[in-house]
């Protein structure tokens, strides 16, 4: 069972595609089947972190199959305890996007549901592959369903918004994948593999040259950067979050491109990744600020969401270029923060436009009263968002910012924490122009805007998800830990990692050479 | 060794030239002719330009696969005047003109 | 012999879950009972645990330390528990939070009796609760912060109470935003802490202090400053004292829980569990001490002009924690934390007497409307006036013994303490003042309510922030006692104001010292109890003389008021406009950051730089597509150009690279054999 148990959870959701693309076009019908089959890729994740052991470090539940011989493409998985909590929670946010597209989508839903499940395979498939070219496979498949839905269900009227919105989303984060493409062939024409950890001992074993492994890491940092996104390439997200249906919309920013910048960049080319560091450590500070800025002045409210997530995901991308452990794993908690989070606010959001039609925030007043459940898990989550303690974003970024602050950078730490102040600004903002003082016409025209069964049945859960994650972090945390202590404790890297160092006492295990095997 | 020196008098080479300018006449009468059935005669011209170059060879190399290819080439030659000209007629039937200019519904 | 603290805050958690869940759905009698029942059962717990651990008996030692739950954050080389400790401070924060809490919980039954969302306030009310003794109990500043932000968060969830008034809304931003610039500072403060100790407990923090006596100066101060940064935002210090004004939009019993008694005192509460640090720190001190003395003195200037009952009482709150700091600055925590006691009880007391008064006008908050209640409110008034003499500091009542404490203690501070004690003296006139002005305006005199108020249907005094006005004012209005609910808690308070200070500050100091150090004992030095008496002559002379001044002014209705005020217009407009502090913030830092948000980030940055790229990528390659299609013209004969041109170019390389590598080796028959 453990060990086939990957290519289930990958291939359920290709079942289910190929179910729901056969069956008619019926829109209950689909999403029936959407569902059965997102839930079952979700218990079978949750067979993950029911067997993964933590003292190990290395991949577990691997699979190493040769493929194809020329060129030597294997379909090697296997998941980490960076991967596993990522693995679990595309499989939660597989039937929470069911759930909430469940009224949204009217039309055409048959090629929706099976797009939206060849997508949940895509980004699983990311997640756990460990053959280079099986994961860009997997990168670029997940771009398809994506634009495809996007052109689709443009939110935007006027005939041709949803292709072109769909195209600049397309070209945007394909354009800088194609280097990504060219790097990976000059690599497998070097050293004759795809594997990941074989490339990683080639590496690290000095096989090549600094320079040349300069060029390589950037071609795959951009490529990646992009679909985090890092300030500067986030052009994409604010189109997007506007046009794309919920479903889509809340797994598009973040993971991927925070797992690929962990395992393939910071993982692959660790020296690189380390003089690229500062850069990216004031490109994620000022993506803190800046994006909570701009999220504080928006009239509507996707738009709002967009420039706030590119603030909360900056806390990431600076955890993981901190280079010290607590940051590491900081980093990558808040990615499934993220993921948690942004879902739900999405699924808030959604039900907003739901019932009234507009995102613009000016049209909302007074909904408190009408819609209670509404107004408690918005609040809620917003606190999550900002970071209350006790709840999962705070976790995140105390990790983040202390060991920023201790072990990087003060400067640009404390510029980052300032996002605090920000992030409680604009969410506050939004609640009350929504919830609070007098209701709007619009408000008063609607009869029953709260919250029905389906969607409490989405939020609820997922608020408790972050309230567990808030008061019980360890419980994400030793998983994750387990593979930042290797990923930082590289001899390789010595020299240049900030210890958690406290008065001489510090705290790396650095293992001499990396994980799993090298030639 | 062949028997007639008639045939042993004239060069190869005159018969390659031969051969090239009748190529060359098709080539251009494709690519300037209006009419349709012109290319079309225009590429049969092409096409036994090189039914002669390789009877030449065979002569001068003393090898009998040249001939057969040629064979080859008006088997090839027949098949597709028939289905060209079938083609061309249904052309004809529903754009009325053989004029190869106006023939342009596949531009993008 | 277990002390059960984890009980003290999961208990008004469980109030919380219960209200907030179920309580639309339960009658009001129980949501009142589960509400009042488990913060009385944390008072319980609190209760016994000061029997058990009281210095007398031997039951328990303090510090008591107790793990719940074990390790909360393990990452790295960040690990934090949830360990509760409770030592003689936080027994009297504990006593103070849930005893006065609990009394306020029991006038609320009364006062929102009328309220729609009843169950929704108390719900709110029990989190505070939990929030707060999160806050005290915490032996960590992770811990704390949680409890720190927490209260934060139920402030801004009661402030906001009356959902549909878009002032209430904005005011618990307001409060919210602020704290969080507050706690900006608070993580800074725990990010150095970090740095240089490596834990963020107590314990390790002070072991870490104690083993090396001679540390000091650069880092300590640092940390020290953050940490003010965040006790000035939570304890409404200058410069950010600007949400607690505005706070007032929330009902009463909130103001005078969070925003009187227990919430705003989290600062100084949060310095005096951080005296180590300060007490090695003497410029971060005095930096305590400036912005109190300066805090008080401005907020008292500032609530000599205010007309609304509430905010002559933020301004007066603002201005005794002002005190408080004061205390902590010239490194006298224990009179500080007096200070804290006896205020959280007249304070309260006052803010509950006022809203006993606002109860009993049926929303009038002006005092130009006010006067004449003695007679129609007499328990509401002789128990406000316990607080008035208690706030004034007259002797015997309590106000006298903690802030003749403080002023004792910044007197024998140096010349710099002098300066001090000379403008807390100043403030105590003018807090006399103001308060003996709202007394007599509230009490004594004509009635000056319009008349219509007591008869007509409340279509005027719908702008006070008490909604139950909407239901009260269905029947014609006049003025009347508050039941027996609201007046038992007034006064309890009141006895307490009275007797509060009796302790004494030599008493509570020694009960104190272990934990924030000894106290200065009059007694003990050469003079000092004949300048400690001298001292308190003194304040208790300009206490009566402030009363004096508010009586010419106020007892009878005259002019003089008016006259000054027209004397000095330029000081009395600056005033009234709160010294326009609200104003400036917005000009300097609100309104830039949102024009620079939206026209340099959003037009510049966003709209030009990083869309047009997006745009510039995607039409770029449109464009190229564009231009390539007009190679697939459709005409035939282009089409067989093109195909001409690559055969002979193909034609021509083949060509070339053959003859190239085999050199001109073929022999072609050329005009003969």
């Amino acid at each position: 069972m453990d060990n086939i148990i990957l290519t289930q959870i990958l291939v359920t959701p290709l079942v289910g595609a190929l179910l729901v693309a056969l069956l008619p076009d019926r829109r209950k019908l689909s999403a029936g089947v959407a569902l059965t089959f997102a839930l079952l890729t979700f218990f079978f994740t949750l067979h993950l972190p029911a067997h993964f052991n933590p003292s190990v470090s290395g991949f577990q539940f691997v699979q190493d199959i040769p493929w194809i011989s020329t060129p030597a493409i294997h379909y090697h998985v296997g998941v980490d305890g960076l991967s596993l909590w990522l693995v679990v929670l595309t499989g939660l946010l597989a039937p929470v996007g069911v759930l909430a597209s469940w009224k949204t989508i009217q039309t055409r839903s048959k090629v929706f549901y099976s797009l939206f499940l060849v997508q949940q395979t895509a980004m699983l498939g990311v997640f756990v592959s460990l053959d280079l070219m099986l994961y860009y496979g997997f990168w670029e498949l997940s771009l398809v369903p994506m634009a495809i839905l996007i052109a689709m269900y443009a939110r935007t009227s006027g005939g041709n918004e949803g292709p072109r919105a769909a195209l600049r989303f397309f070209l945007y984060t394909f354009i800088p994948s194609a280097p990504l493409l060219v790097a990976i062939l000059w690599l497998y024409a070097k050293t004759g593999t795809f594997d990941f950890q074989l490339l990683q001992g080639a590496i690290y074993y000095g096989r090549f040259s600094p320079e040349t492994l300069c060029w390589v890491s950037v071609a795959f940092l951009i490529a990646f950067a992009v679909k985090v996104p890092v300030l500067g390439l986030h052009g994409w997200l604010p189109d997007v979050f506007s046009e794309a249906p919920v479903a889509m919309a809340m797994v598009v920013a973040g993971k991927l491109g925070l797992y690929s910048l962990i395992r393939f960049h910071v993982g692959l080319f660790p020296v690189q990744a380390h003089q690229a560091a500062p850069w990216l450590v004031a490109l994620a500070s000022i993506g803190v600020l800046y994006g909570a800025c701009l999220a504080l002045v928006q009239k509507d409210f996707w738009k709002l969401l967009a420039y706030g997530t590119i603030s909360s995901l900056s806390f990431c991308t600076l955890g993981i270029y901190g280079f010290t452990v607590t940051g590491l794993d900081g980093g990558v908690f808040q990615t499934i923060n993220e993921g948690v989070i942004g879902a739900a606010m999405f699924v808030l959001l959604g039900v907003l436009y739901d019932r009234f039609g507009t995102s613009q925030i000016s049209s909302y007043g007074g909904l408190a009263k009408k819609a209670p459940s509404l107004a408690t898990l918005f609040v809620l989550i917003s606190l999550a968002f900002m970071g209350l303690p006790l709840l999962n974003g705070f976790v995140g970024e105390f990790l983040v910012l202390s060991s920023t602050f201790g072990g990087v950078s003060k400067g640009w730490a404390a510029a980052a924490t300032v996002g605090v102040i920000l992030s409680a600004a604009y969410l506050l903002t939004l609640i009350q122009k929504v919830f609070y003082g007098p209701a709007s016409d619009m408000t008063l025209a609607n009869p029953n805007p709260d919250l029905n069964g389906r969607e409490k049945t989405i939020l609820w859960p997922l608020a408790l998800v972050m309230l567990a994650m808030g008061i019980l972090p360890n419980l994400w945390l030793t998983g994750i830990e387990s593979q930042s202590k290797s990923v930082i404790g590289w001899s390789n890297l010595k020299p240049f990692v900030v210890p958690d160092c406290i008065h001489q006492k510090c705290y790396i295990t650095v293992s001499s050479q990396p994980s799993g095997g090298q030639k | 060794m062949m028997s007639s020196s008639i045939l042993n008098d004239v060069p190869s080479s005159w018969y390659l030239i031969l051969s090239a300018l009748l190529f060359t006449l098709g080539v251009v009468g494709f690519l300037i002719k209006r009419t349709l059935i012109t290319v079309f005669m225009s590429i049969e011209l092409m096409l036994n330009a090189v039914n002669l170059s390789f009877v030449t060879f065979a002569h001068e190399w003393h090898a009998v696969k040249g001939q057969i290819f040629v064979f080859f080439v008006m088997m090839v030659a027949a098949a597709e005047a028939a289905v060209g000209l079938a083609i061309i007629i249904s052309i004809f039937r529903a754009r009325a003109t053989l004029n190869v200019d106006q023939i342009d519904l596949m531009k993008l | 012999m277990s002390l059960y603290l984890y009980l003290i805050p999961l208990l008004p958690f469980a109030g919380f879950l219960i209200n907030g869940f179920l309580g639309s759905r339960l009658p009001k009698a129980l949501v009142s009972t589960v509400a009042l029942g488990f913060p009385l059962a944390a008072l319980a717990v609190v209760v016994r645990a000061a029997l058990l651990a009281w210095p007398g008996s031997s039951s328990v030692a303090l510090p008591y330390v107790e793990n719940f739950g074990g390790s909360w954050i393990n990452a790295g080389a960040l690990h934090i528990d949830f360990t509760f400790a409770l030592d003689q401070l936080t027994l009297i924060m504990l006593l103070v939070i849930t005893g006065v809490g609990f009394l306020i919980h029991l006038y609320s039954v009364g006062y929102m009796a009328h309220e729609e969302s009843y169950w929704r306030y108390f719900a709110y009310l029990n989190l505070f609760l939990f929030f707060m003794t999160v806050l005290v109990l915490a032996e960590n500043y992770l811990l704390m912060f949680v409890g720190w932000e927490g209260v934060g968060l139920a402030s801004y969830l009661l402030i906001g109470f009356y959902l549909d008034k878009k002032s209430a809304a904005d005011a618990g931003r307001k409060a919210f935003v602020v704290n969080r610039i507050g706690d900006f500072g608070f993580l800074l403060g725990m990010f150095l802490l970090l740095s240089q100790f490596g834990s963020l407990s107590f314990a390790k923090i002070g072991d870490a202090l104690a083993l090396n006596p001679a540390q000091h100066g650069g880092m300590l101060t640092a940390i020290a400053l953050c940490l003010v940064v965040g006790a000035a935002g939570k304890s409404a210090q200058i410069p950010l004292y600007i949400w607690l004004p505005d706070a007032m939009e929330g009902p009463t019993p909130v103001s005078a829980l969070i925003h009187a008694a227990t919430m705003v005192t989290a600062g100084v509460y949060m310095i005096s569990r951080t005296h180590g640090i300060f007490d090695r720190s003497p410029f971060a001190l005095a930096v305590v001490a400036i912005i109190g003395a300066a805090t008080a003195f401005f907020a008292a200037t500032v609530g000599l002009v205010q007309t609304d009952i509430k905010r002559v009482l933020a301004y007066s709150t603002i201005s005794q924690l002002g005190y408080m700091f004061l205390g902590c600055g010239v490194a006298a925590y224990s009179a500080a934390v007096f200070h804290l006691m006896t205020h959280a009880f007249f304070k309260a007391l006052l803010f509950l007497a006022a809203g006993s008064v606002i109860h009993g006008l049926g929303g009038e908050q002006d005092l130009r409307k006010m006067g004449g209640l003695r007679k129609k409110l007499p328990v509401t008034f002789w128990t406000m006036t316990a607080g008035v003499f208690a706030i004034a500091g007259f002797f015997p009542f309590a106000g006298f013994f903690s802030k003749d404490a403080i002023l004792y203690e910044a007197f024998q501070h140096g010349t710099f303490g002098k300066s001090l004690y000379f403008v807390g003296l100043v403030t105590a006139l003018l807090t006399s003042f103001y308060m003996f002005r709202l007394w007599y305006l509230a009490f004594f005199g004509e009635s000056r309510a319009d008349s219509h108020d007591f008869e007509s249907h409340g279509a005027a005094v719908h702008s006070r922030s008490d909604s139950k006005l909407v239901l009260e004012a269905e029947e014609p209005h006049h003025v009347h006692e508050s039941p027996w609910i609201m007046l038992a808690p007034l006064v309890i308070l009141a006895a307490l104001s009275v007797a509060g200070g009796w302790i004494g500050i030599e008493r509570f100091g020694s009960f104190l010292a272990p934990v924030v150090g000894p106290v200065v004992d009059p007694t003990l030095e050469p003079g000092g109890k004949m300048l400690d008496v001298t001292l308190s002559v003194i304040a208790v002379a300009v206490a009566i003389l402030g009363w004096f001044v508010a009586d010419l002014f106020y007892r009878r209705k005259n002019d003089r008021p008016a006259k000054l005020a027209a004397a000095l217009p330029g000081a009395y407009n600056l005033l009234v406009k709160k010294y326009a502090i609200d104003e400036l913030y917005n000009a300097t830092i609100v309104r830039p950051i949102l024009l620079g948000s939206r026209y340099i980030l959003g037009g510049l940055g966003e709209g030009a730089i990083i869309r047009g790229s997006a745009w510039l990528l995607a039409g770029v390659t449109t464009l190229l597509g564009e231009w390539l299609r007009r190679w697939q013209s459709g005409n035939l004969r282009s089409y067989s150009a093109w195909l001409a041109a690559g055969a002979a170019v193909l034609l021509l390389f083949a060509a070339s690279y053959y003859l190239g590598s085999n050199g001109m080796d073929i022999h072609i028959n050329w005009a003969g054999r």
